[in-house]
C-alpha cells in the first residue's frame, strides 16, 4: 500500500486545500491520471498520482488545508495486487527525503512527491456560523460575492466552491472584470517576486544574442499549414520551443539545476514555457521531454497548456521541474528580451518577434524575416563561448523546420 | 444561423480564450488582439474552437479578416451562405 501525498509545487509552498477529489474508493489509476485538484497561491493546481493501482482509502475531506507531505489517499498498487498481498507503506527513499522542499531531483519524473513532512492532522475548514469552504471564501472574496446570497449544497448545507460559481455564471456580468477562477494575481506576484530577486542575488547571469534568418520556418509553416485543419496548425513558437529543447540535450551546460554550490546537468529535457497572464502576472509550467516529443503533439501540449493556464488549471507535474525555460514575446512583442534564470535552473532562452529586415545573402540584398534569440546564463555553470555554441546550433536547427 | 447566433458563437469562444475580459464592452470594430491582449496561441485557439463550432474552414490566409468582431461574423456569415447554396 502507497501513500498519495499532497506535493509540494514550489519552495515557497507549505500547505494546500483539496478542493476536488476525481477519484472515489475502488477506482482504478494509472500514473499520470489527474486524481484531485488542490489550491494554493499559484491557483488551482490539479494533482496526477506516481502510481498504478487502486484507491482504497481517502484520507483527507474535500476544503481541508493540509501541509506538505500529509497522506491524501492509499492507494493499492498493481503488485501488491499481484503479490496478493498488503505491503506496509514504504519508507520514503533517502534522496528525495533529503531534497529541499520544491526541488524536484532532476530524473525524468519523482516516484513521491518531494517534501516527507510528517502526516499531521487536517486543519477543519469550517469557520463559525456558515459552514464555507476556504475555496469557496477566496472566490467570492475576488468577486465580491455576499455569501448571505449564496445556496450550500456541500455537507449540511456547507457552501462550497462550486456554490460560488454557480452563483457567479448566475450573476448578470458586473461591470467590473473577471478573473478565472484558481488565479490568483497578487500571490502570483508574490511568489515571481521572491523567485526573481533569489535569481538577481545568486546567479551571476551573462546575456548573449544571435540574429536569426527564419524566413524558411515561415515558408515552411504556410506550406505546412495550407493543408491543415485549424486543429492540426502549427506556429512558430512550437519550432522555437523544439530546437531550444534539441539543442539543450546536447548542450548538457544549460540543462539542469545548480543547488549547493554544484551544477547537476539534467539527464531528460524539461522545458519551462513562459505564459504571460493578462492582468499581470507569469507562470512557467513545464512540459515533459520535450526533445524526445513529435512537432504535432508539442503544438498540441502547449496549446492546451496556454488555455488551462488562463482558466487557472495546471498540473502537478508541471508546476515543479523545469531543467530550462523558453520565453516568446510572441507577435505584438520587441525585438529581444534579456531573461531572467528561474532559479535553480541554469538557463533561459527568448525569443523576440520576427521582423521583417534587409539581410545579405549570397552578396545580394533582400527582405528576409529575422528573429532576436537570447540566451540568459548562469556564469558559474558556463563562459560565453559554450553559449554562443548553444545559440548557434538553435539557430542553425531553426534552418530545417521539417526535420524538427 | 444568422448573424446574431454568429456573434453569439463568437462572443462565447472569446469568453473562453480571455474569461478576464468583458465582452460586452468589446468594441467590434477594435482588433481583437489588442481589445483583448490575446497572442498567436490564443487566436489559433479561438479559430479551432469556431471551426469546431461552426464547421466552417478558416484558412491562414483568411485570418485577417477575423481580426474584428464585425469582420469575423461577416466572413462567417457570407462562408456558411455559401456552403448552404
Amino acid at each position: 500500500m502507497v501513500e498519495f501525498r499532497m506535493p509540494s509545487l514550489g519552495a515557497d509552498m507549505e500547505a494546500g486545500t483539496l478542493v476536488e477529489w476525481l477519484v472515489k474508493p475502488g477506482d482504478q489509476v494509472k500514473r499520470g491520471d489527474v486524481v484531485a485538484v488542490v489550491e494554493t497561491q499559484k491557483g488551482a493546481i490539479e494533482i496526477e498520482v506516481f502510481e498504478t493501482g487502486r484507491i482504497e482509502q481517502i484520507l483527507v475531506d474535500l476544503n481541508s488545508k493540509v501541509p506538505v507531505g500529509t497522506p491524501l489517499a492509499r492507494i493499492r498498487t498493481e503488485l501488491e495486487r499481484k503479490a496478493g498481498v498488503a505491503l506496509a507503506p514504504a519508507a520514503p527513499p533517502a534522496s528525495v527525503a533529503e531534497a529541499p522542499p520544491g526541488v524536484l531531483p532532476a530524473a525524468p519524473r519523482p516516484s513521491r512527491p518531494a517534501s516527507m513532512a510528517p502526516p499531521i492532522a487536517t486543519l477543519p475548514s469550517v469557520a463559525g456560523r456558515a459552514r464555507v469552504s476556504p475555496a469557496a471564501r477566496r472566490l467570492a472574496e475576488t468577486h465580491g460575492v455576499d455569501l448571505a446570497t449564496v445556496t450550500g449544497s456541500g455537507p449540511s448545507g456547507a457552501i462550497v466552491r462550486a456554490d460560488v460559481e454557480r452563483r457567479l455564471t448566475a450573476a448578470p456580468a458586473s461591470a467590473e472584470k473577471k478573473r478565472p477562477t484558481g488565479l490568483n494575481l497578487d500571490a502570483m506576484r508574490t511568489a515571481i517576486a521572491a523567485a526573481m530577486a533569489r535569481s538577481k542575488r545568486e546567479i551571476p547571469h551573462y546575456y548573449l544574442e544571435h540574429q536569426v534568418d527564419v524566413t524558411s520556418c515561415e515558408q515552411w509553416l504556410t506550406r505546412t499549414n495550407a493543408l491543415r485543419p485549424p486543429g492540426g496548425r502549427l506556429l512558430m513558437a512550437a519550432l522555437a520551443a523544439k530546437s531550444v529543447a534539441v539543442a539543450a540535450r546536447r548542450f548538457t551546460l544549460f540543462n539542469g539545476f545548480y543547488h549547493d554550490d554544484k551544477y547537476e546537468p539534467a539527464s531528460a529535457v524539461h522545458l519551462g514555457i513562459a505564459i504571460a497572464i493578462r492582468g499581470g502576472g507569469l507562470a512557467a509550467p513545464a512540459l515533459h521531454d520535450v526533445d524526445q516529443m513529435p512537432l504535432d503533439e508539442l503544438m498540441t501540449r502547449m496549446r492546451d497548456l496556454v488555455q488551462r493556464m488562463r482558466a487557472g488549471r495546471i498540473r502537478s507535474s508541471e508546476m515543479s521541474n523545469s531543467t530550462i525555460t523558453v520565453s516568446s514575446l510572441g507577435e505584438r512583442g520587441v525585438d529581444a528580451l534579456h531573461g531572467v534564470i528561474y532559479p535553480p535552473q541554469v538557463a533561459l532562452i527568448g525569443f523576440g518577434k520576427v521582423v521583417a529586415r534587409p539581410w545579405v545573402i549570397d552578396g545580394a540584398i533582400g527582405p528576409r524575416s529575422i528573429v532576436t534569440i537570447t540566451l540568459a546564463a548562469d556564469h558559474r555553470v558556463s563562459d560565453g563561448h559554450a553559449g554562443a555554441l548553444f545559440l548557434a546550433e538553435i539557430g542553425k536547427l531553426l534552418q530545417e523546420p521539417e526535420k524538427l | 444561423m444568422n448573424e446574431a447566433d454568429i456573434r453569439t458563437v463568437l462572443q462565447e469562444e472569446l469568453g473562453n480564450i480571455a474569461p478576464e475580459m468583458d465582452l460586452q464592452k468589446l468594441d467590434p470594430a477594435a482588433d481583437l488582439r489588442e481589445a483583448l491582449d490575446i497572442d498567436s496561441m490564443d487566436f489559433l485557439n479561438f479559430i479551432i474552437a469556431v471551426h469546431h463550432r461552426l464547421g466552417v474552414d478558416i484558412p491562414e490566409l483568411d485570418y485577417p479578416e477575423l481580426v474584428t468582431l464585425d469582420g469575423a461574423a461577416t466572413y462567417l456569415k457570407s462562408k456558411l451562405g455559401a456552403s448552404k447554396s
